[in-house]
């Protein structure tokens, strides 16, 4: 690779790679040539999708093919449920679940003969027709991909194709051209807010760094993604790490740092090594180090990784981890942007905040800040998981509505059933009842209705789940996580637990909704660090919206979704069984006994109440009590 | 990479897994003296986490020992990460995820399901070391939900119906086999 050592010879590697893009961005449409893109992201991944590149290769090869048609993996395309998935170029035909041994359908009707494979094309779950294009699936229509602008454009190993895709541009012109003032104004003026949780200004952090003086400052990209549920971040290292780099290093010339790191979560090996190829080749190319592009600007980053501790998110905690300490939080002020890193100004920010942040340079302040709604700017991307048809990441203007987000990009609940409510925030955040869903969603309006943006984990629940039993498995989780440096966080949140619990399993009393209140304010109210103030939310939200759902657990005893085990089981009706063994042969645990044409019984002690009984009876013999 | 979990890390210290390790901290330049030394200390017991299956006392003092810091600043540091465990895992590492998305599609019944099969709880290994069950948060593979790693293999959509096939393989394969699987 050829060293890049001026801001000319970054344009003329540009003008150089920018044709490795044509056929994907449409610029040149030459009839023959295809480029096939493969998801290569965490979920595509598990599916087998680095042997369908290599079905195709194979096939190319064999039909003399090389320099027309192309196959290259790129980053997460945001659809994972729907994975592998694999899009045709310049054609934009979007083919789902792919399997290795559909490449060779694949080639030759499509390559070859020019037809489209019906059968693995989308299907549109509510009208029921096949989507001939990308631009007809609805789940994309109403995104706006700024974030997420290169995932599933750009092979994330080349750093080649981030430089054609206008990559290092930003950097260029903010580092040759901008005093790190004006970067800081810029960034301000772009109304650019935190995406990791607590939304706070971007170009205010960085001004508070720039302030104090010190030899030595630090930029840290807060890659923990701690919220179980969510994986934005994820996708956009695994798809396009040199734009989170970027990001850094104009960070670190504003603040006027030298060193970043990187605290990547250890659960998610395939990120970290896109990084480190990303860091390698940035240094390869003298993008990333001493002097760089001659302006005397010197950066560099390193990575570190997490050790599986939920409250390492929180950057006072995260600071620790980095240092080789336990990841305790430590009270603020001083925040990290006086005292930090080895007690030096540092700035923490997260990874879709950095990436937002070179398209900021590229298209400018002004057109970021004329996105999304007052007080907040630019877009989101939420994880939209649960019980929603499409599955998958989505990126949207602030101020979309849930409801556009469910019906409209996520295709609607799942198998028919009716929408109960979306949880924000994941562990900090709120469950938000079906009567906000036209709430135009923003930091504010979230907050407002009792939830939060946090890092845009969004789990939508229908009629099938309990709103108790949730609130209850979040507050497991906290349990698990608290670090127990404070006694409300560590005492406080083990007895909400233990009562939440008890209506789970039918021993819960009127008194001890009063008591979760109770708790819940003086947890809130007296914890140290974020982790603590907010644990109650989702106790809080679901106590507002859904009070019913609590009272019927301890007046009647009932769950009324199904789910709390030890308030429900499976029966067999004598009466209708006529022991055609279905079940039993379906039952994962071998509970249920009979032999043929005899009445079946389940044993209770071994139900583990996973319902698989009554979905094969075709008799209606199996009953839910 | 061996991982022999089962004997334990041989004492003398030029058995080939602690060659390994001091290869890896060689590459980092400690210097006693250096207060921030430690900034790669959880690197270091990943490293050897990896190495040798688990975080044994004698892993641990030679840890510290190469960072000039107490065993029990190590022992402390270890004892508050959950990816960290001293005592050794099974060969077949069965990993649920009980993340929210996972969760909400059934991941408790899958883990209910693992551990009547194996006639293990989470946590533990069964007798002859073989298997072993955790759960864990999240592996960011929230739209296959519900998901179940096997020594860092994804398994998607996995049904509770599901698990007894999963396994069957993992049952009849013999030790060598099982080797080639966890480098996978
Ligand atoms: C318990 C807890 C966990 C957190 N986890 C994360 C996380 O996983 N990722 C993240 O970016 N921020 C997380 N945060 C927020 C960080 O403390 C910090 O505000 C953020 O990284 C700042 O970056 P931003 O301004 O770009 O959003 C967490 C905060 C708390 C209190
Ligand atoms: S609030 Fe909880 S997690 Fe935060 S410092 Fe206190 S005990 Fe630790
Ligand atoms: S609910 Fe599941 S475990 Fe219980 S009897 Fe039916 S199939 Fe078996
Ligand atoms: S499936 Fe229904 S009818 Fe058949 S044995 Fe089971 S309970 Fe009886
Ligand atoms: S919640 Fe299981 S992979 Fe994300």
């Amino acid at each position: 690779m050829p060293e890049i050592q001026t801001s000319e010879q970054l344009a003329s590697a540009y003008e150089q790679y920018k044709q490795l893009l044509s056929t994907r961005l449409g610029t040149v449409v030459d009839d023959n040539t295809r480029m096939i893109l493969v998801c290569g992201g965490t979920g595509c991944h598990a599916s087998e999708s680095e042997k369908i590149v290599e079905n195709f290769q194979a096939l190319i090869k064999k039909n003399g093919l090389e320099g027309k048609v192309f196959c290259s993996i790129s980053g997460c395309f945001g659809f994972c449920e729907k994975g592998p998935i694999v899009k045709v170029f310049p054609d934009n035909v979007f083919y789902v679940q792919v399997k290795p041994e559909d490449a060779s359908e694949i080639f030759e009707q499509h390559m070859l003969n020019g037809h489209k494979v019906k059968r693995l094309l989308y299907e549109d779950p509510i009208l029921k027709e096949k989507m001939e294009t990308a631009e007809d699936i609805s789940f994309y229509k109403l995104q706006q991909r700024i974030a997420l602008r290169n995932c599933g454009l750009i092979n994330p190993e080349k750093i080649e194709e981030y430089i054609a895709s206008g990559g290092y541009q930003s950097l260029a012109k903010v580092i040759t051209q901008m005093s790190p003032q004006q970067v800081i104004e810029e960034m301000i003026a772009s109304g650019l807010r935190g995406r990791g949780g607590a939304g706070f200004s971007t170009g205010k952090k960085w001004e508070f760094a720039s302030k104090y003086a010190s030899e030595e400052k630090f930029v840290i990209c807060n890659a923990d993604e701690g919220d179980p549920g969510a994986f934005m971040d994820r996708s956009i290292m695994e798809g396009d790490s040199h734009s989170v780099i970027e990001g850094m290093m104009i960070a670190g010339y504003a603040i006027g740092a030298q060193q970043g790191y990187v605290y990547i979560r250890a659960e998610y090996p395939l990120a970290v090594k896109r990084l480190e190829i990303a860091i390698r080749q940035a240094r390869a190319m003298g993008l990333l180090g001493k002097n760089i592009l001659g302006t005397g600007f010197n950066f560099d980053i390193a990575i570190r990784l997490g050790a599986g501790a939920f409250v390492c998110g929180e950057e006072t905690a995260l600071i620790h981890s980095l240092q080789g300490l336990r990841g305790e939080p430590a009270t603020k002020p001083p925040f990290p942007a006086e005292s930090g890193l080895w007690a030096k100004p540092t700035i923490v920010n997260n990874v879709e905040t950095l990436a937002n942040v070179p398209v900021i340079f590229q298209r400018g302040a002004e057109w970021f800040n004329s996105i999304g709604t007052k007080t907040s700017k630019g877009t989101k991307v939420f994880a939209l998981a649960g019980k929603v048809n499409n599955v998958g990441l989505v990126e949207v203007p602030m101020g979309t509505t849930l409801r556009e987000i469910i019906y409209d990009i996520g295709g609607g609940i799942k198998d028919g059933a009716e929408f109960k409510a979306a949880q924000t925030g994941g562990p900090s955040g709120g469950c938000i009842p079906r009567q906000y869903l036209d709430t135009p969603i923003d930091y504010e309006s979230l907050q407002s209705i009792g939830s939060m943006m946090g890092s845009g984990g969004m789990i939508i629940m229908s009629d099938h789940d309990c709103m108790v039993n949730i609130a209850r498995f979040y507050m497991e989780f906290i349990v698990e996580e608290s670090c127990g440096r404070c006694v409300p966080c560590r005492i406080g949140n083990k007895r909400m637990l233990e009562i939440l619990t008890n209506i789970t399993e039918g021993r819960g009393t009127e008194e001890d909704l009063d008591e979760l209140r109770s708790l819940s304010e003086t947890i809130i109210d007296t914890s140290l660090c974020g982790l603590g103030q907010t644990a109650p939310n989702p106790v809080l939200s679901t106590l507002k919206y859904f009070f019913d759902e609590y009272e019927a657990h301890v007046k009647e005893k009932r769950c009324p979704a199904g789910v709390c085990q030890k308030l429900m089981h499976y029966k067999i009706l004598p009466e209708k069984c006529i022991g055609c063994t279905s079940c039993a042969r379906g039952c994962p645990v071998n509970c249920i006994s009979g032999t043929v044409k005899q009445v079946h019984a389940i044993d209770q002690s071994k139900c583990i109440k996973c319902g698989a009984c009554m979905t094969r009876c075709k008799f209606g013999a199996v009953v839910r009590e | 990479m061996t991982y022999t979990p089962n004997h334990s890390p041989c004492v003398e210290q030029n058995h080939p897994q602690f060659k390994e390790l001091d290869q890896y901290i060689e590459s980092l330049h400690l210097s006693p003296d250096d207060p921030r030394r430690k900034d790669t200390l959880i690197m270091t017991l990943h490293r050897a986490q990896e190495i040798f299956g688990y975080l044994p006392e004698i892993v641990q003092l030679h840890i510290a020992k190469k960072y000039s810091i107490s065993h029990a600043e190590v022992s402390g540091v270890i004892s508050f990460y959950n990816f960290f465990t001293t005592t050794p895992k099974g060969k077949i590492q069965v990993n649920v995820c009980l993340g929210t998305a996972c969760y909400v599609n059934g991941a408790n019944k899958v883990l209910q399901e693992f551990e009547q099969v194996l006639g293990i709880k989470s946590g533990q290994v069964t007798a002859d070391g073989k298997f072993s069950i955790e759960s864990l948060r999240c592996v960011g593979a929230c739209g296959l939900a519900p998901v179940v790693t096997i020594n860092h293999k994804v398994y998607g959509k996995v049904k509770p119906g599901d698990v007894r096939e999963i396994l069957e393989k993992f049952f009849i394969e013999e030790d060598k086999d099982v080797k080639e699987v966890s480098h996978a």
